[in-house]
């Protein structure tokens, strides 16, 4: 939770609310690190299994059950850390205690003042830098499930089920700074910080699976006053919803103020159906988590050794790969070609089919439209893609018959695509005979054509679809639609 | 049939050489536990049947000569907050009345590869909160010397297990004074190692910062080599040392010749005159085999008791509140979740457990953690400051282990502020987390025995050894 006093970013005056508001939005996101097993013990972290078979002494607080760190997610914290630019330093984990029934320990184990990962930030795509406050360890609760009752809560509920699963697994929080002023921000900033979590490996950061979560912490004031009094908003459980999320929360507190109210600082739930948020619980009402050093568990001191070679073994970060397919491509990095082709992390693949020869922006296309399933590194040999954009280029193919090649490729893993071509029976047309098919197709439906050439682009239909039934199909659809418009004039 | 040796370590011999067998050496305990027992209260669980079994396989392995361990067919009672797989573990409490662990504990499984057949479980005050074993939810254990008087405790069962020839050897948990001071009242010998020497995987947690396990013996040798066995680094604990076992039996007979030794001059006061003319004897008895005798200050000392009962309080509240009635251990049912909460641990914890849990919730709340949690702990590093300039000066240092010998039944158990006090001079080596033993020198009020305390920096425990030997030879030779 951060100071609200220690952010000096000013919003523009064309991102001020209207009435001269401006919005302050700091974020706190959950994501649960792609470990193998738990934090402190040896079950598997895995999403989706049997209830409670995920489980152990540890996981189920046992009486004499002792935790032991697990350093992959260490390791996997400082390359979170490393690539939101943070100081990385010697640590002490905390307890925080309260009851619940899916917290097995009544405590969980966090950081609390001296945290693994500290004072950093994040640079938007949209240019805006957003410090990170901190970075920090801890576990994650079981799952409660609440049966009966009107809410789906616990209070009013029949009864419940607890799913131990989750108990244990390994989380990194990420603490912004207020720095964020619209919602546009915030949504990029979830966005952004989603592809660098999945794109070093550290979490496949999955916002409907809950492997992602973010709170927001929201308030308004006017410019040159202090900030006004924040409210956390939880549950929202996509990035659109962050956003309309923070929208209705400011509109809120602003409509309140105006009318003469004041904010209390509180806990609300956004209700996604309703499209609005509601109080959870009063700051009053909040549990006092006596946070004392786990004794448990000694300091943590990553050691410059251990950070170094963490940082060297980072990977190419989200912004410098789509830098990187702007320069191969020349498509804008927030294109979104390029934001998918960067998600899926198949950047690298495009570029190895443009270093087979291909062209790159056909390589990029075609990666993004026929892999989405394929993974990082699709097992299709990217010499055999570079090949098919090679004959599409020069014409050889149209692009309805490369996309076909395309397919039978993926299909078999891999295969020569002029053979594919050729036993398909494709074959280039040259554009004369396609112009002498327009020109025929032209004088056939002279409807048509006068339809299109006042400016019914629905009319091209009838003329281009003469064309490819008179070629059976080989004309490029590309090309006979640039012919038509150059007879059009 | 060979007569059954007294000591844990004539034992293995026996058995290892044939001598004796192991089911005749249990069978030998498990008739003085049928003798006394009903009397005594040691246990709250005797695991013959188990015992047997495990009696016997050492004897099949001797019979068809494959090795056995150090151990072998020692009789051993554990303090029943140490967990065993498949066996009742209660902590003397009504809220885990009937758990049954999935698991040992480190130190089992160590024994029990070294060849130790498990007796039982013995007596304790409720979570090892206590200082007369009075505080058990099972009723009290009695001393063994005199049946009106405390045993002491927490680690109460154990001690009296050993002094009432139950078993050689048993284990306790030390805290704050729980194995020492119920070995002096009990006569017998008591260790706690260095914090971090002994795994405290499988231990139910009081104050998880200061909990140590050690063992009880009728003999400095044996205390040696159960604290040999039983140490040594373990990955399941992540404040375990990691270092090789110990080797402590050598030491134990080497004398303390050219040893400096401190006395504490601010010692607070309020130790019987028995207990004051014991420690003088015993400062005598070190000085006639050759050891020095320097003065050194420990001025914080005072300090630490209050130190103590912020911190260990502090860390029970966490650590039990773990015990909701969600999982295991009783359930008292109630209209909603935290009415359950509050019914179940109402009805399974005892005053003085809800008197803990509540002092350390109140000292680590909001508003007051400085000055209560935050100040203990720095006074816990004045302390170790104020141990380590002492430690410039001298090997090892010498206190009586309690202020008082064994008491009667109901003589402190209404007065906290009292019983609290009986762990005075014990509580400052946990808080150090040094090691400590205390060795049976002398007798006091009512011919009850008198405990000698021996201190030593942290992995001192060689040291401490050859002093603990030195103050045994010297009091044999009496």
């Amino acid at each position: 939770m951060s100071d609200s006093t220690l952010s000096s970013v000013k919003a523009t005056e064309d991102q001020l609310l209207e009435g001269g508001w401006e919005l302050i939005v700091g974020l706190e996101v959950h994501v649960e690190l792609a470990t193998r097993t738990k934090l402190f013990s040896g079950s598997p972290n895995r999403f989706g299994d049997e209830p409670n078979t995920n489980i152990d002494p540890v996981t189920l607080a046992l009486p004499g059950a002792l935790p032991v760190l697990n350093k992959h997610a260490v390791e996997l914290a400082m390359r979170i850390g490393l690539a939101l630019n943070c100081r990385i330093q010697p640590c002490i984990f905390h307890r925080k205690n309260y009851f619940y029934p899916d917290m097995p320990k009544a405590y969980q184990i966090s950081q609390y003042d001296i945290p693994i990962n500290a004072d950093g930030h994040l640079d938007l795509p949209s240019g805006v830098r957003i410090g990170v406050e901190r970075a920090h360890l801890e576990e994650d609760t079981g799952k409660s499930t609440h049966v009966g009752g009107a809410t789906g809560r616990i209070h009013g509920s029949d009864y419940s089920l607890i799913d131990f699963n989750r108990a244990g697994v390994p989380l990194v929080e990420i603490v912004s700074r207020p720095d964020i002023r619209t919602s546009e921000q915030a949504k990029e900033y979830a966005a952004e910080l989603r592809a660098i979590v999945a794109a070093i490996g550290a979490s496949d950061a999955k916002m409907e699976e809950g492997s992602m979560r973010v709170d927001a912490n929201v308030s308004v004031h006017k410019p040159g006053t202090p900030f006004g009094t924040r409210c956390e908003i939880k549950n929202v459980n996509s990035i659109r919803a962050l956003g309309r999320a923070i929208d209705y929360e400011a509109r809120r507190q602003i409509d309140v103020i105006e009318s003469g109210g004041t904010i209390r600082q509180e806990t609300r739930h956004w209700d996604d159906a309703e499209g609005r948020t509601h109080t959870l619980r009063a700051k009053e009402d909040a549990d006092d988590y006596r946070y004392f050093p786990e004794p448990d568990l000694v300091p943590l001191d990553p050691g410059q050794e251990w950070i170094d070679r963490v940082r060297a073994e980072l990977p190419p970060l989200p912004a410098e790969r789509r830098a990187m397919l702007q320069a191969l491509t020349g498509y804008d990095p927030q294109s979104e070609a390029v934001i998918v082709a960067v998600e899926r992390g198949q950047h690298d693949y495009v570029k190895a089919i443009a270093d087979a020869g291909g062209d790159p922006v056909r390589a990029l296309i075609y990666v993004t439209q026929a892999f989405a399933e394929a993974g990082e590194s699709p097992s299709v040999p990217p010499a055999d893609i570079a090949a098919l954009t090679v004959l599409e280029r020069d014409g050889k193919l149209s692009a309805t018959q490369a996309k076909t090649v395309l397919a039978e490729i993926v299909a078999n893993g891999g295969g020569d695509a002029a053979a594919i071509a050729a036993a398909k029976g494709f074959e280039a047309m040259d554009n004369s005979a396609v112009e002498a098919m327009v020109d025929e197709a032209i004088a056939a439906d002279p409807d048509a054509w006068a339809k299109y050439c006042a400016g019914e682009e629905k009319a091209a239909g009838a003329i281009v679809g003469r064309v490819m039934k008179a070629s059976k199909g080989k004309a490029d659809g590309k090309v006979v639609s640039a012919i038509m418009q150059s007879r059009r004039g | 049939m060979a007569a059954v040796p007294s000591t844990a370590a004539g034992i293995a011999d026996a058995v290892a050489s044939k001598q004796v067998t192991a089911r005749e050496v249990l069978e030998h305990f498990l008739a003085a536990i049928d003798a006394r027992e009903s009397e005594i209260n040691a246990f709250n669980l005797v695991t013959a049947d188990a015992a047997r079994a495990q009696a016997d396989a050492i004897d099949a392995d001797i019979a068809a000569g494959r090795p056995v361990g150090p151990l072998a067919g020692v009789p051993i009672a554990l303090k029943d907050n140490m967990c065993t797989h498949g066996v009742e573990t209660t902590c003397s409490s009504r809220i885990l009345q009937g758990w049954k662990p999935p698991y040992d504990a480190t130190v089992v499984t160590r024994l029990r590869a070294a060849g130790a057949v498990v007796v039982g479980k013995t007596n304790l005050d409720e979570f090892a909160m206590g200082s007369s074993t009075e505080n058990s939810a099972f009723g009290p254990t009695r001393n063994p010397l005199d049946t009106s008087r405390v045993p002491g405790g927490s680690s109460g069962g154990s001690a009296a297990a050993v002094a009432a020839g139950f078993s050689p050897v048993s284990l306790g948990s030390d805290t704050g004074g729980s194995i020492r001071q119920p070995a002096a009242l009990c006569g017998i010998v008591g260790v706690k190692p260095t914090y971090g020497t002994v795994s405290r995987f499988g231990l139910v947690a009081y104050a998880s910062s200061l909990d140590q396990i050690g063992p009880f013996a009728t003999n400095v040798d044996d205390a040696a080599l159960i604290t040999e066995v039983i140490s040594g680094h373990d990955s399941n604990d992540s404040t375990s040392i990691p270092n090789p076992p110990l080797q402590l039996r050598g030491a134990a007979r080497e004398g303390v010749k050219g040893m400096r030794i401190g006395r504490v001059t601010d010692l607070p006061g309020g130790a019987e005159p028995e207990v004051e003319k014991a420690l003088n004897d015993a400062f005598d008895a070190l000085r006639a085999a050759g050891a020095e005798i320097v003065d050194v200050t420990l001025p914080s000392l005072s300090y630490a008791l209050t130190a103590y009962y912020l911190i260990a309080p502090a860390e029970a509240s966490s650590n039990l509140a773990r015990f909701d009635g969600v999982r295991y251990g009783l359930r008292v049912g109630a209209a909603d979740t935290n009415a359950m909460y509050g019914a179940t641990r109402a009805a399974g914890f005892g005053d003085e457990v809800q008197r803990r849990i509540m002092l350390g919730t109140y000292a680590l709340s909001a508003g007051y953690y400085d000055a209560y949690y935050g100040k203990a702990l720095k006074v816990r590093r004045v302390i170790a400051d104020d141990f380590a300039k002492a430690y410039e000066k001298v090997d090892a240092i010498l206190t009586p282990t309690s202020p008082v010998v064994a008491f009667k039944f109901g003589d402190k158990v209404d007065d906290p502020m009292s019983m609290y006090l009986c762990d005075i001079y014990t509580i400052p080596t946990n808080l150090a987390g040094h090691p400590a033993m205390s060795v049976p020198f002398g007798n006091g009020a009512h011919g009850m025995p008198i405990g000698i305390q021996v201190l030593a920096p942290a992995l001192g425990e060689q040291a401490m050894f050859r002093v603990g030997g030195a103050l045994e030879s010297a009091r044999a030779g009496k």
